[in-house]
């Protein structure tokens, strides 16, 4: 515990299973993420990262274990509390989400016309502000079809943290992006954390944001099969994270689906 | 081989499987529409949200019931005039077409274009909203997609419908004036005081206006439910889409029948 009484992990996530109806997603998660650091959690594809960040916000409830944030319980939250708490929060979405039949300007400003009292002009102001940190003031009267996938990220993240949340996650930011746009964005993620000390968290399959990074989750097959910083990470021994880093085709996670004797496929 | 048991406990399955399906569809959407009547507290708090709507709904549909209501009265004006020219008494056709339309036409043809123009919209809206995520963000923020999307559009569509129906009524009757006044030379007192002398307002008008407040509801509450519950794929989205145009049909005829009944039935006697 800290001296103000809040404890030193933003997010305390103990020993956590999750399923979707019959099938099972995660399990046994531990993980913790301290307040004012960037932590990724990585993993390929359908390894069950996206429902981290499901469970964090309070979309969904894990069926065993305990989900904390900011010392609270998000299972045991009421509906009011759980809306409470999402306003803290901040999320870009994996392709952005934004909202299509608003402006660039709109989309930023939808949640504090929605959840505050701010007058227009406030607004105005604190949108221009939130749109100047990513480069795009100049995109303001922009349809969200008139950008191209690099500028539509930005703006999704200026409008995560429009209302300056604690706790900003990103599930794959940096997908389908080329490498301007990636290297921007990533930048942007780093330096907004901390600007406005809030905490992140990454759901990525990309090896590059490592660089921006303070910890490294690796998940697969719904475990955690390695967390700790990136020089840990990247000085493991670990098969599974040798391969997931080495961005090797075949190892722990086999190329092949999983199928009959090949010959014996073709008859011979 | 299959014992008989098996076959027979199939053959009941098979049976039973489509009711107990259409029975859980049922129950689904009756939860819906409790939800959705839950959450529309920000309409009556924020009426700007349902104006907005009834502009892409409402005003926007004007074009296709104009012009549909327009060929609609102009046909029925002629094929009515000619069938009861041949037993004289063509001048009564504005009577049968105002009835026509206000009672039946009127409601059913605009709820079915609406359905197809607005209703299919909306459930494509919805859809995609859901499945490029707009849905969630907005729940992540705090606010509930049923209170700020789906409500609003479901009001909207409830109080258009009657008001688009009027006004295929209206243009309708007009349509058949043309035809059956301007074109085939029917007198015009006769034309509209036949018309004064049979259609009751109360009786007539505002029922016809009360089946199309039924058909505003159910059409739009299953374009927002097939919208709202979409699978998050094109494929997705396209089935719902479909879905609402074919269900929304049949339950707009449906619900027409036992509608007539009700009102209509017995007031010959």
């Amino acid at each position: 515990m800290t001296t103000d009484g809040q404890t030193d992990n933003l997010v305390d996530i103990r020993k956590v299973d999750f399923a979707y109806g019959e099938r099972a997603v995660l399990h046994d998660i531990s993980m913790q993420v301290p307040r004012g650091k960037v932590v990724a959690i990585m993993g390929g594809s359908g390894s069950g990262k996206t429902t981290l960040l499901r469970l964090i916000s309070g979309q969904v409830k894990p069926v065993r274990g305990e989900v904390i944030v900011n010392g609270q319980s998000v299972a045991s939250l009421r509906n009011r509390e759980l809306l409470q708490l999402r306003r803290t929060m901040g999320m870009l979405f994996q392709m952005g989400a934004l909202f299509t039949d608003m402006n660039v300007f709109d989309n930023i400003a939808f949640q504090m016309r929605e959840n505050t009292d701010l007058t227009e002009p406030m607004i105005r102001d604190l949108v221009l502000m939130k749109l100047h940190a990513v480069g795009l003031r100049g995109a303001w009267n922009l349809m969200p079809a008139q950008l191209s996938g690099g500028m539509a990220r930005r703006v999704a993240l200026a409008r995560a943290i429009a209302l300056d949340p604690t706790l900003i996650m990103y599930d794959e930011p940096f997908a389908g992006l080329d490498p301007i746009s990636l290297a921007v964005v990533s930048r942007l993620i780093r330096t907004l954390n901390d600007a406005l000390g809030a905490t992140s968290i990454i759901v990525t399959h990309d090896i590059e944001s490592l660089n921006i990074v303070d910890y490294v989750y690796l998940v697969s097959g719904g475990t955690i099969i390695a967390g700790g910083t990136v020089e840990e990470i990247h000085h493991s021994s670990d098969p599974y994270v040798r391969q997931f880093v080495d961005a090797q085709p075949d190892g722990p996670v086999a190329f092949h689906y999983p199928a009959p004797d090949y010959r014996e496929m073709l008859g011979f | 081989m299959k014992s008989l048991s098996s076959v027979i406990a199939g053959f009941l399955r098979g049976l039973g499987a489509p009711v107990s399906g259409a029975l859980i569809g049922l129950g689904q959407i009756t939860r819906f529409l409790f939800a959705l009547l839950a959450a529309s507290g920000t309409c009556l708090r924020r009426p700007g949200l349902v104006v907005r709507e009834m502009y892409f709904i409402g005003v926007l549909s004007l074009v296709i019931i104009l012009v549909s209501a327009l060929f609609v009265g102009m046909v029925l004006g002629l094929q009515m005039y000619e069938t009861l020219q041949r037993f004289g008494s063509g001048d009564v056709v504005g009577m049968v077409v105002a009835l026509a339309l206000v009672r039946e036409l009127g409601p059913v043809l605009a709820a079915l274009l609406i359905a197809s123009r607005a209703g299919s919209a909306l459930t494509a809206e919805i859809g995609l909203m859901r499945a490029t995520e707009q849905l969630s963000a907005m729940e992540m923020m705090a606010i509930q997609p049923l209170s700020r999307v789906v409500a609003p559009r479901f009001w909207a569509g409830f109080l258009s419908v009657p008001l688009l129906t009027s006004v295929f009524n209206v243009v309708g009757i007009y349509g058949s004036y043309l035809v059956a006044v301007e074109g085939l030379g029917v007198d015009a007192g006769t034309f509209w005081s036949q018309m004064q002398n049979a259609v009751d307002f109360r009786i007539d008008v505002v029922n016809g206006i009360i089946k199309s407040f039924f058909f505003g509801a159910a059409i739009m509450l299953i374009a927002v439910y097939q919208g709202y519950q979409a699978a998050p794929t094109a494929a997705g989205v396209a089935m719902a889409t479909t879905q609402t145009v074919v269900r929304s049909a049949l339950v707009i005829l449906g619900m027409d029948f036992m509608l007539t009944a009700f009102m209509f039935t017995g007031l010959g006697s």
